[in-house]
């Protein structure tokens, strides 16, 4: 479990990620945040309710509409001794930034033989059954995962949204922040004492003996469901979360594999050239003599994401599909 | 002391009304840039040159009449054709070549060449190989200098073929709305690669930044005299408050849009080619101006001349005999500590 020291205070998702910028936004003049819809309304989802009346509206920056121009110019002050964050309201919008991301963000401290650095922070959303149809419920994260030069993060709970939130706006990389926009009124403990959390450092969420489930984000929440069904089944699942997937903590993922013998991967990215594509390779190639079945792979869908409910709850692992694809694995049909 | 800074002494000695000095280092900063691409031309073409190389010649006078307005400390970005913005800003001949020969000695180690040269000790936050894809980085950069109050301004470089990304209207607007010290400076060399600006760009250049309530203005950027004044201005300005100004700066690109684009029948003349060089060349012009002022003579041009071709040499035969960077750099500087 999570080596957090617990007071037993407990913060929903959204208050810690406030909490998290509000704490940066306080120790450094240098960090800014800007979005649209950041500052009187606090974003759609009211994460950042407040933001602005301790920081104005100098520091919490209302933009037009333009994600790649956001972007851009967070990656010019991020130049220049700035640490910006850039809100994009959800992850669909995450394309329009993707010449920013892709070309200038993750390439200058390269391209400058590492004069320049970019330490900023894009933060924004995932995650389908909000029934919002195909363009505001996607998981991007893949795409982003895949660039040398950026780092991702995907929190799955309020402790590790918090911590990992201040590790990248202090980190001097541009670093990508992915929110469920599901769990935000999830609760969970978040201790008052000041935490940072590392990357590339995978929490095992709950441990077991008989297969490995590695979950990202709200699918965590999904994995450890699935992991109690099995218990009353009589198998004992280890539930693993790499929180970040760039860097991506290949140990522990196949240290769980060598223990376990088998494995599942879950994330709400589509399945095709998927997140899980990437862990279940680090993993089918680090545990490959230890395995007793095929790494398994669960991601949303290769389909865009529909707005009927009836249609839309097909598309993203649950509870039942990836308790019933585990029994499956271990041998208990 | 130089024959060249005896001669010039020996002229302010006599009194002139006007200091020869400014104008003569624009000439030397624009003969500088032009035997730079020179030498790139040939390092290119006798295949000592890995890459591209897309040549500033014919538009010196943009770089050096925009960066002798400016600061050492105050920034720019630059272009896929960038090498004159580079040196105007004031970047060493010698470690530029390098980084075009992959030289460890390189700017940026040669890891990023021709088209990525960043020299943050002289301001330069780097050429890019995007089109229009630095007008976020200056934009930032103004961001950050009027949040840090540390009073330099941002001049963005970038070609007309710009004008076609959506990037640039959305920094524009901000620069607008939240009065950034950034300097749009469009360079109208009149080819989006190979084809003509006018089969691509529908109205007026300069009724979009206008749009916006950008201050705009137009310079004829063959003439390093009325660049490097209008930017006087337009610097004062900015950085005085008065919000961003877009400078469109009519210009001509003589070569093709790389080395090796010779061919260039199908998109312009000979003729068009051959009436900018001749009428309306940067150098000719700031030079044929100085002697009918009777400020200088054709003998201080070919010594100048002499003296840029001397540094180039120089600088081509450090990065020739410069090492490569060690193999063990090749997963180096993706993450910054």
């Amino acid at each position: 479990m999570s080596t957090q020291s617990d007071d037993g205070r407990e913060l929903t998702f959204g208050a810690a990620i406030r909490e998290a910028l509000a704490e940066e936004l306080r120790r450094d003049p240098t960090v800014f945040i800007i979005g649209e819809d950041v500052a009187e309304a606090g974003t759609p989802f009211k994460v950042l309710q407040g933001l602005v009346d301790e920081f104005g509206p100098e520091r919490i920056i209302d933009s037009p509409i333009s994600e790649a121009g956001i972007t851009g110019i967070g990656v010019g002050a991020a130049m220049t001794g700035m640490r910006p964050v850039v809100d994009i309201m959800f992850g669909d919008f995450v394309p329009l930034t993707m010449e920013q991301m892709v070309n200038q963000a993750a390439k200058v401290h390269y391209m400058s033989g590492g004069k320049l650095r970019v330490p900023m922070v894009l933060r924004t959303t995932l995650g389908a059954t909000r029934r919002s149809a195909a363009q505001h419920s996607q998981s991007l994260h893949a795409l982003l995962s895949h660039i040398p030069g950026l780092k991702v993060a995907v929190p799955s709970t309020p402790y590790d949204a918090k911590g990992l939130l201040k590790t990248a706006i202090r980190d001097n990389n541009p670093v990508a922040f992915f929110e469920d926009k599901m769990m935000y009124q999830l609760k969970g403990p978040v201790p008052e004492d000041e935490y940072t959390i590392p990357f590339g450092v995978a929490d095992i969420k709950r441990q077991g003996r008989d297969i490995t489930i590695v979950a990202t984000s709200s699918m965590v929440h999904v994995a450890l469901g699935a992991a109690e069904r099995l218990e009353s089944a009589g198998i004992s699942a280890e539930v693993i979360d790499p929180r970040t997937t760039s860097p991506l903590d290949r140990n522990t993922l196949i240290e769980s594999a060598i223990k376990t013998s088998r494995a599942i991967v879950v994330d709400e990215g589509y399945e095709r050239y998927g997140v899980t594509a990437e862990i279940a390779s680090v993993i089918a190639d680090g545990a490959f003599y230890y395995l007793d079945a095929p790494v398994k792979r669960m991601g949303a869908m290769d389909v865009p994401v529909p707005f009927s409910p009836a249609l839309e709850d097909l598309t993203v692992p649950t509870v039942d599909t990836v308790a019933e694809t585990a029994k499956s694995l271990c041998g208990r049909t | 002391m130089t024959e060249m800074a005896e001669d010039r002494a020996a002229r302010q000695g006599k009194g002139l009304k006007l200091d020869v000095e400014p104008y003569l280092h624009m000439y030397q900063q624009m003969a500088r840039i032009r035997a730079f691409e020179e030498k790139v031309n040939e390092l290119y073409t006798g295949a000592q040159m890995p890459g591209l190389a897309h040549l500033y010649i014919g538009e010196e006078a943009i770089a050096v009449g925009v960066c002798e307005a400016l600061a050492p400390q105050d920034y720019i970005t630059s272009t896929h054709r960038g090498h004159g913005h580079c040196l105007a800003k004031g970047a060493s001949v010698d470690r530029m070549l390098a980084e075009l020969l992959g030289k460890e000695a390189g700017y940026c180690r040669g890891k990023g060449g021709s088209m990525h040269i960043a020299d943050i000790e002289s301001g330069n936050l780097g050429a890019n190989a995007i089109v229009g894809g630095s007008a976020g980085i200056a934009t930032g950069a103004a961001f950050s200098a009027k949040r840090l109050g540390d009073g330099r301004i941002a001049v963005c470089f970038f070609g007309e073929g710009a004008l076609g990304q959506g990037l640039m209207y959305e920094v524009m607007n901000m620069a607008s709305l939240w009065s950034l010290p950034v300097i749009y400076v469009c360079e109208n060399n009149h080819f989006n690669e190979y084809t003509h600006f006018s089969e691509s760009t529908a109205g007026e250049i300069t009724a979009r930044p206008k749009a916006f309530g950008i201050h705009t203005e137009t310079v004829d950027g063959q003439d390093v005299r009325a660049v490097y004044e209008t930017m006087a201005r337009l610097v004062e300005r900015v950085r005085s408050g008065g919000g961003p100004v877009f400078l469109l700066c009519d210009t001509y690109r003589y070569r093709g849009h790389h080395v090796g684009d010779i061919d260039r029948s199908y998109y312009r003349s000979k003729e068009e080619e051959q009436e900018w060089m001749t009428n309306r060349d940067p150098l000719k012009i700031l030079s044929g101006w100085l002697v009918d002022q009777g400020l200088a003579d054709q003998k201080i041009f070919d010594q100048i001349a002499a003296e840029a071709k001397e540094e180039i040499e120089t600088g081509a035969e450090f990065a020739i005999n410069a090492p490569y960077p060690d193999i063990s750099e090749v997963d180096q500087h993706v993450y910054a500590e």
